[in-house]
């Protein structure tokens, strides 16, 4: 064997053994994978003095507690019509802000999209003005309208409204560019104008979408109307602080099983909507 | 019949009729009924009487919408347009911000962990179908309390401070994580599972040979998706029940200095920071892919 022909197949070997196999490789990003997050896991523990001990023993003690202090007694039956009420009236706000923002995203996001051809400045500013409405935290617009309306219904109803209307302009975008661009390019061949299209194009495609969207936001402001309730002293969640401070837990108990039966009753509806449109 | 009639008959007429629909007054239809269709009309229009019937009764208070209007427009200018901390300093601020990532970060590491074990027993093509379902109940009644009533409900037994609001975050992300990662599980072609369980893998080998290789990119995906999620819902919780970080802060500025542009500052660092998560979020991504 000549000396070229050696150095060949040692240079081939070696190269060989750098290639260093898949399982090797998927081992080693996994280690630092695992690395990154312990480490993150440390500094986080510290920076928010968190105490791990504590974490874990207090999850058995908060189940203890919930089952001695979580029972409704009879003062707190009597409580059921008053906060019947409220929840069907938070449920209203959940739904009328999903409603009014969706179709104000609605039309907003046409201004965006592709699909209706408007200028690249306008689609760009519409982009920005979603970003910055959905960016924005709900508990901001809260304290910014407490200072006005103050504890009022329309206090937590706005702040809602401004976070889904953010929320819903940018999935409604997304949605309309992806579902509705085939059917757009064939009606717009055919030289149908702008509002045809959106008319006979882009609602008909994208509705099932948009509205499985709505329904989900449904469910997630029923949720969030909870926590700005109790920002803005309306609603259930303002009910539940109520009782929890007071520290009459029998009726705060109530307004839980109340808030899960809801948000499960509209969840499992509005997966049998979604089931049927889509 | 010959074959001689049949080729008589084979150049068929294309008998428009067919495949038009008319409408009574015979007009041509252009748009079909279906039952999606249906759903859809039914659906918007069940909630659109829902909003006008909660118009109608929402209590108002007598409020005079037209002054609240103007009077929030004021303050949003001066929210938004004179930003300018008073009661707190900028490494105070970076230092909260930083507390309530911190939340975030550890709630979500909770919570996939949770979640990661969770899923196995929730996936419909590994798990056992009666485990599954009792899993997937339990999930949904824990989605179903919001997070702030977790937090609320654990400051009791830990104290107010972070591990109430870990803990109760953590319960959130779980849920959310778990039905998440159980659909990422339940895309995995079910020839490899196979293929693993006729060579006599075990069921952890499956797990962390075939499972986890094929479904890592997408639930690295969701868990993103979700540390933003709750990087805000820190904020919020911060906020609402007291536990820290530059939620509360920004709950001292609104609810108690009463001050505009110190919440406009705050909310000024929030969203930097939430934008800066998205970004970071989806260069992750499209690593992992």
């Amino acid at each position: 064997m000549s000396d070229k022909q050696t150095s060949k197949i040692t240079g081939e070997t070696s190269k060989f053994q750098n290639r260093t196999s898949i399982f090797v490789k998927r081992k080693r990003s996994f280690t630092l994978a695992f690395l990154g997050v312990a480490a993150l896991f440390v500094i986080s523990a510290v920076v928010t003095n968190y105490d791990v001990i504590n974490g874990f023993t207090s999850i058995p003690k908060a189940a203890i507690w919930m089952v001695k202090h979580f029972i409704p007694d009879a003062k707190a039956w009597s409580r059921v019509p008053y906060i019947f009420s409220k929840l069907i009236e938070t449920v209203l706000v959940s739904v009328a802000v999903t409603m009014c923002a969706s179709i104000c995203a609605f039309f907003f996001s046409l201004l965006g999209t592709k699909t209706t051809r408007s200028s690249p400045w306008i689609a760009r500013t519409v982009r920005i003005i979603a970003a910055f409405f959905r960016n924005v935290p709900d508990v901001v617009w809260a304290m910014l309208l407490l200072f006005s309306f103050g504890q009022n219904i329309l206090t937590g109803f706005f702040a809602l409204f401004f976070s889904t209307f953010g929320m819903l302009s940018r999935t409604f975008i997304e949605t309309i560019d992806e579902v509705s661009a085939s059917c757009v390019e064939a009606l717009y061949a055919t030289g149908a104008t702008s509002i045809q299209t959106v008319f006979h194009g882009v609602i008909p495609s994208s509705m099932p979408e948009i509205v499985s969207w709505v329904l989900y936001m449904i469910e997630t402001n029923i949720r969030s109307s909870t926590l700005i309730g109790i920002l803005t002293a309306t609603g259930i969640g303002y009910l539940f602080d109520l009782y929890y401070k007071r520290m009459d837990y029998s009726s705060a108990s109530i307004v839980v099983i109340a808030i899960v039966i809801t948000v499960i009753v509209i969840e499992t509806l509005s997966n049998k909507i979604r089931k049927v449109i889509m | 019949m010959s074959e001689l009639d049949m080729a008589r008959q084979l150049p068929i007429t294309l008998d428009i009729n067919k495949f038009m629909r008319k409408s009574r007054r015979g007009t041509i239809k252009t748009s079909t009924k279906s039952k999606s269709d249906f759903a859809i009309k039914m659906t918007l229009f069940v909630l659109l009487f829902l909003t006008v019937y909660g118009f109608a009764t929402f209590d108002y208070k007598n409020v005079d919408i037209a002054k609240a209007v103007t009077g929030t427009w004021n303050n949003a200018k001066v929210l938004f347009g004179q930003p300018r901390l008073t009661y707190g300093t900028w490494r105070e601020m970076l230092k909260e911000l930083f507390v309530t990532f911190s939340l975030g970060a550890l709630s979500t590491i909770f919570g996939a962990i949770i979640a990661f074990f969770g899923a196995l027993l929730c996936a419909k093509n590994i798990a056992n179908p009666i485990v599954a379902n009792i899993t997937k109940g339990f999930v949904a009644f824990i989605r179903a309390v919001p997070t702030i009533l977790w937090v609320l409900i654990f400051t009791i037994s830990a104290g107010l401070g972070s591990v109430a609001a870990v803990i109760g975050l953590t319960f959130h992300s779980a849920g959310y994580l778990i039905k998440a990662y159980a659909e990422s599980i339940e895309e995995v072609d079910a020839g490899t599972i196979e293929a693993l369980k006729a060579s006599g893998a075990s069921f952890w080998q499956i797990v962390f040979q075939a499972l986890l290789p094929s479904s890592i990119s997408r639930m690295t995906a969701w868990t993103f998706l979700r540390f933003e999620i709750n990087f805000t819902n820190a904020l919020a919780v911060g906020a609402a029940a007291g536990v820290g970080g530059i939620g509360f802060d920004l709950y001292m500025a609104g609810n108690h200095y009463f001050d505009l542009r110190e919440l406009g500052f705050i909310t000024y660092i929030v969203v930097a920071a939430v934008i800066l998560l998205e970004v970071l979020a989806t260069k992750i991504k499209s690593t992992v892919k």
